[in-house]
């Protein structure tokens, strides 16, 4: 069962995937990288995160895509269906050097991976997984969790500084 | 987090991390709209992601899943600044083009 929903999701993925790079139109692009973030959502709930598997929903496929399609929106393309892959040349660039990543990505599979001692983070699997990502969060990730803050805040005051623009001479303000 | 043998092997998961993050480089090198190479980038961190809690499950431990928030955080603020960047560049150049934005080449 475990096996099929994983094959499911796993195409589901790489389908959406393969969309948002061939579509012509952005806005299709983004639907169907909605549909992608949440069919790995769900390889999440196979991977026992289910924390992981909510937030993805609620801030990928929620929050950044709408912000994505705004933005499509908003700029309100006139001519924006773009020739696909058109470019002769970069068609084939980009084609060879993605095979040439997919060819090295295999001989990475071939070798074994060696995992090493295990620890065992919550000893008899009592907890939730998001009580158990919240106590690591909050202890041994303190720190790093209130910088994250910060840069929150730089990203939000960089942004509006960035798309307030330039007002032209004498336009004040 | 239970320590229950997985019904999927690991290299499952890591090789459907491998084909998406292919995916979205490729995304990167062909399409010319910034806003699509832009979700490409984001089909790159979501398999980065993906190897992240693939590596948490298998070895039992939550630091994994601990960086993929990170990660989504870090997404977050760059997508903020980004689109700032691209709805700026739109309203100078009237164009998200990357190949016609080349007013910096040398």
């Amino acid at each position: 069962m475990t096996t099929f929903l994983f094959l499911a999701f796993a195409a589901l993925l790489t389908g959406c995937s393969l969309m948002v790079v061939l579509q012509r139109n952005p806005v299709t692009s983004a639907l169907w990288l909605v549909l992608g973030f949440c069919s790995l959502a769900g390889i999440y709930l196979l991977l026992q995160a289910e924390f992981l598997a909510m937030v993805q929903v609620i801030v990928y496929a929620g929050a950044i895509m709408v912000l994505f399609l705004f933005v499509i929106m908003y700029l309100n393309l006139k001519h924006d269906i773009e020739d696909g892959l058109h470019h002769h040349a970069r068609r084939i660039v980009g084609w060879t050097l993605g095979a040439l990543l997919v060819i090295e990505g295999v001989m990475l599979m071939r070798r074994g991976w060696a995992l090493g001692p295990t620890a065992l983070e919550s000893p008899n699997g009592v907890w939730g997984n998001t009580a158990a990502i919240g106590r690591v969060l909050f202890s041994r990730y303190l720190f790093p969790f209130e910088v994250l803050s910060i840069l929150l805040l730089v990203a939000m005051v960089g942004a509006i500084l960035v798309s307030r623009g330039t007002r032209p001479e004498g336009s004040g303000r | 987090m239970s320590a229950l043998p997985a019904a999927v092997p690991m290299n499952w998961y890591l090789a459907l991390s491998a084909i998406v993050f292919t995916i979205g480089v490729v995304g990167v090198l062909v399409r010319r709209n910034a806003l699509v190479i832009f979700m490409s980038i984001e089909l790159m961190l979501n398999a980065a992601n993906l190897a992240f809690v693939t590596f948490s499950r298998f070895l039992n431990t939550l630091d994994g899943q601990i960086f993929v928030f990170f990660v989504m955080t870090v997404a977050a603020a760059e997508v903020a600044i980004g689109l700032a960047i691209i709805v700026n560049v739109f309203r100078l150049k009237e164009t998200v083009y990357v190949d016609e934005v080349n007013q910096l080449k040398g």
